[in-house]
């Protein structure tokens, strides 16, 4: 092994070891699944070499790690650490969530306000359905992070309760037709009530077997979506779900009083998707409004005095199963607004949209972010979805892989590939890791300003 | 009556199968404390390893059939347990002494990755496989319906006892599975005393991975047919064999995965086939709920 600041040609000897070392590992991890193609013939399955890819992706493994071993793993400098960063982050962590609320409240009007004036041709409406969609994970997150982040149950079945809340919506507008708002709180409360049946009786659980048996939930609840065919309509899905009104005003073209007309304006599908946005928007904030005011009430310090001990908890006299259950319902039932916010937005729901990988998706919106901040949430939230919804429209990678490179293929191993690397390289999170919401003083030093508060 | 004895002979070798696997989730689970979530990905891994070893070896001309599945059924072996030896190594080991959900997080994204990356390398249609084991006895006959069991059925069957007892003897015999025993009960300890604990759980994975490679082969060779996605489901049935049987122990896990492949081919065959998984899942948070501790598995002392 080679000593921090001994000389470059010391270090090669080792350094060029090793990397040969894992060129061979890789080539055993490669030399089949990707060095042969399977190809579907006529005559059944035949293989297609592939040398020049199996050599690549081992010759990428050698100089990487080579790389590595000499410049990064034994380097005797450290990355400068600007003293300013500190004030930075502080004050990010302070004014951070305000700009982020600001920004997102302004976002539509100045996006429009350009457009009609300066003509950009900005993509208008792909840029709102994205803001829509990110927002709408902001809020999954925000809910997850009620369970995960302040109680520190680990649920890989949130999708159950987006799910539950999503056909609860769906089943009594199409059935009953029963409007948009009327439907949001019962299908919160759907929602909870499905929490409160799956958490009552496996909240006794230690936290891995928690999280199998709410993915087999999860698992349970798609399949029945899946097969109750007279109700759900199996794999076709419910279509025709009425979008909302603005107190009872339709954002159509045509129709008795709509939204344009009653306000003497021109029609323009866009109202439509701005009011979906600022929905979207006021669902986020409320519930991570009702989440930071949760942190400061009893129920909330039990959370996070369980997730940080439970036994401590327990002999301290606080019904964890009680505990437990309440945030398992209340993420549940925000989990259920966000469900029938998707219904309403999308039109149409099919099991299809409810399955493992939204859940995955969201847990690591919750991890990456930071567990248990609201601010991190959003960011993650942002550079996720966003980032990998941008990485299949660019068109710039296909100049370089050919025309047959399609982007979506990757996005999901990118995914992963993000999830494994930052959980590497910043296990507390990417933006902050948790906060206390309340500090001994004595022990931890002075609290912040704004939690000594609390 | 004979109907019953046929899905029974289904059913014990589907629930080899499960078993073969669960004892990947039940050994690392024991030693390190985590759910390898990506253990069902290595299963699935294994199983295309072994579908292209297998073409090769009948391209290349390699007729007689025992010998050339006895072929694959090791280099797949060996060449998934450098996957899972990878794995640990790259995503979990760092983040041993974190806190718990961490590993957890990453086996999750390694689960993702090695599912995408199978599609993205082998595409994602599902790749089909003549039979190659064919054949078998038909055991008796009542009315029209035959007892059949096929020589595919007696394949997993036998290859199950032999790993079985090959497995029980490396952990209660030799050097490493006593490293292996200490460092379960208490890994500080172990290591004071002399086991190199990193390379015991390097191995604890490999032995797991080596294992789903083995039912990767039995699943392919079974149903002639797989596809990047098998790994999900049928990891979430192991880990749930693994729990019924009581996790941490090796026969609770070959236990529990013949209950969850006897349960899932009775409710096929009895009821509906659409709600097998819905039986297999339900029966998870039954038992968790009567019997937290598995069948097998030994009761939980809290320390404080």
């Amino acid at each position: 092994m080679a000593e921090r600041g001994q000389s470059f040609s010391h270090r090669l000897k080792p350094a060029l070891v090793n990397a040969g070392l894992s060129a061979l590992v890789a080539l055993a991890l490669f030399c089949l699944v990707l060095g042969i193609r399977t190809v579907d013939t006529v005559q059944g399955l035949t293989l297609k070499p592939r040398p020049l890819l199996l050599a690549t992706a081992v010759g990428i493994v050698f100089v990487g790690r080579l790389l590595l071993e000499l410049f990064w793993w034994h380097r005797s400098w450290h990355l400068p650490k600007p003293t300013g960063l500190k004030g930075l982050r502080a004050a990010a962590s302070q004014y951070g969530g305000v700009v982020l609320i600001i920004a997102a409240v302004l976002f539509p009007i100045v996006a429009l306000a350009l457009e009609k004036s300066l003509h950009l041709g900005l993509p208008l409406r792909y840029l709102f359905d994205l803001s829509i969609v990110v927002l709408t994970y902001v809020m999954l997150a925000s809910g997850l992070n009620i369970v995960v982040g302040l109680a520190g149950l680990l649920d890989l079945g949130y999708v159950a309760f987006y799910a539950v809340g999503a056909y609860s919506f769906a089943l009594l507008a199409t059935n009953f037709g029963w409007g948009f708002w009327m439907c949001l709180p019962l299908a919160g409360l759907a929602a909870a009530l499905w929490g409160c049946a799956v958490g009552l009786p496996v909240l006794r659980l230690r936290g891995d077997y928690l999280a199998i048996v709410t993915l087999a939930f999860a698992e349970i609840v798609r399949i029945v979506l899946l097969n109750w065919t007279d109700v759900t309509n199996g794999p076709n899905g419910i279509s025709g779900i009425p979008d909302p009104t603005l107190f009872g005003l339709p954002f159509t073209p045509r129709g008795d009083v709509t939204f344009s007309s009653f306000f003497g304006i021109k029609y323009d599908p866009l109202q439509g998707i701005v009011f979906l946005y600022y929905v979207i928007l006021t669902l986020a904030l409320i519930t991570m409004a009702v989440t930071l005011r949760l942190r400061r009430l009893p129920v909330g310090r039990a959370w996070e005095a369980m997730r940080e001990d439970e036994i401590a908890c327990r002999s301290l006299g606080i019904n964890t199963t009680l505990t437990k259950l309440s945030a398992f319902a209340t993420g549940a039932m925000f989990g259920g607004f966000a469900g029938s916010f998707f219904a309403t937005r999308q039109g149409f729901i099919s099991p299809e949209s409810f399955t493992f990988i939204e859940s995955a998706t969201i847990l690591a919106i919750v991890v990456l972010g930071g567990l248990g901040s609201q601010l991190g949430v959003a960011l993650a939230s942002i550079v996720l979805i966003g980032g990998f919804e941008a990485l299949r429209h660019t068109q710039g990678l296909k100049v370089i892989f050919g025309p047959d490179f399609d982007p979506a293929l990757y996005r999901m191993l990118l995914f992963g590939l993000a999830m494994v690397v930052i959980m590497l390289w910043r296990p507390r999170g990417i933006i902050s890791s948790r906060t206390p919401s309340i500090l001994l003083e004595a022990e931890g030093g002075a609290a912040p300003a704004n939690q000594r508060r609390a | 009556m004979a109907y019953f004895l046929q899905q029974l002979i289904n059913g014990i070798a589907l629930g080899s199968i499960y078993g073969l696997i669960a004892i990947g989730y039940t050994m690392v689970y024991g030693i390190v404390g985590m759910i390898n979530f990506a253990h069902g990905d290595i299963f699935m891994v294994g199983s295309f390893i072994a579908l292209i070893l297998l073409l090769i070896l009948l391209s290349v001309g390699v007729t007689m059939i025992p010998l050339a599945l006895l072929i694959v059924l090791l280099l797949a072996m060996a060449l998934t347990a450098v996957w899972g030896w990878s794995i640990e190594r790259i995503a979990y080991r760092p983040l041993r002494e974190s806190f718990r959900l961490a590993p957890l997080i990453t086996a999750i994204g390694i689960s993702i990755i090695l599912q995408n990356f199978i599609q993205v390398a082998q595409g994602a249609r599902v790749k089909p496989l003549q039979p190659v084991v064919t054949g078998g006895y038909t055991l008796f006959q009542e009315g029209n319906f035959t007892v059949n069991i096929s020589n595919i059925q007696i394949l997993i069957i036998v290859t199950t006892l032999v790993l079985m007892t090959v497995f029980w003897l490396i952990i209660t015999r030799t050097a490493l599975g006593r490293a292996q025993r200490a460092c379960e009960q208490d890994r500080l300890m172990a290591s004071l005393s002399g086991v190199n604990v990193d390379r015991t759980i390097s191995l604890t994975f490999v032995l797991g991975a080596a294992l789903a490679a083995v039912a990767g082969l039995l699943y392919l060779l079974y149903y002639g047919v797989i596809d990047f996605y098998i790994g999900f489901v049928a990891g979430i049935k192991a880990f749930t064999a693994a729990v019924f049987g009581g996790i941490g122990s090796l026969p609770g896990a070959m236990l529990g995965g013949l209950i969850i492949g006897l349960i899932e081919t009775f409710w096929s065959a009895y009821f509906t086939i659409e709600y097998k998984d819905v039986a297999a899942f339900s029966m998870l948070a039954i038992v968790l709920i009567f019997f937290p501790t598995g069948l097998l598995g030994r009761p939980e002392v809290e320390k404080v």
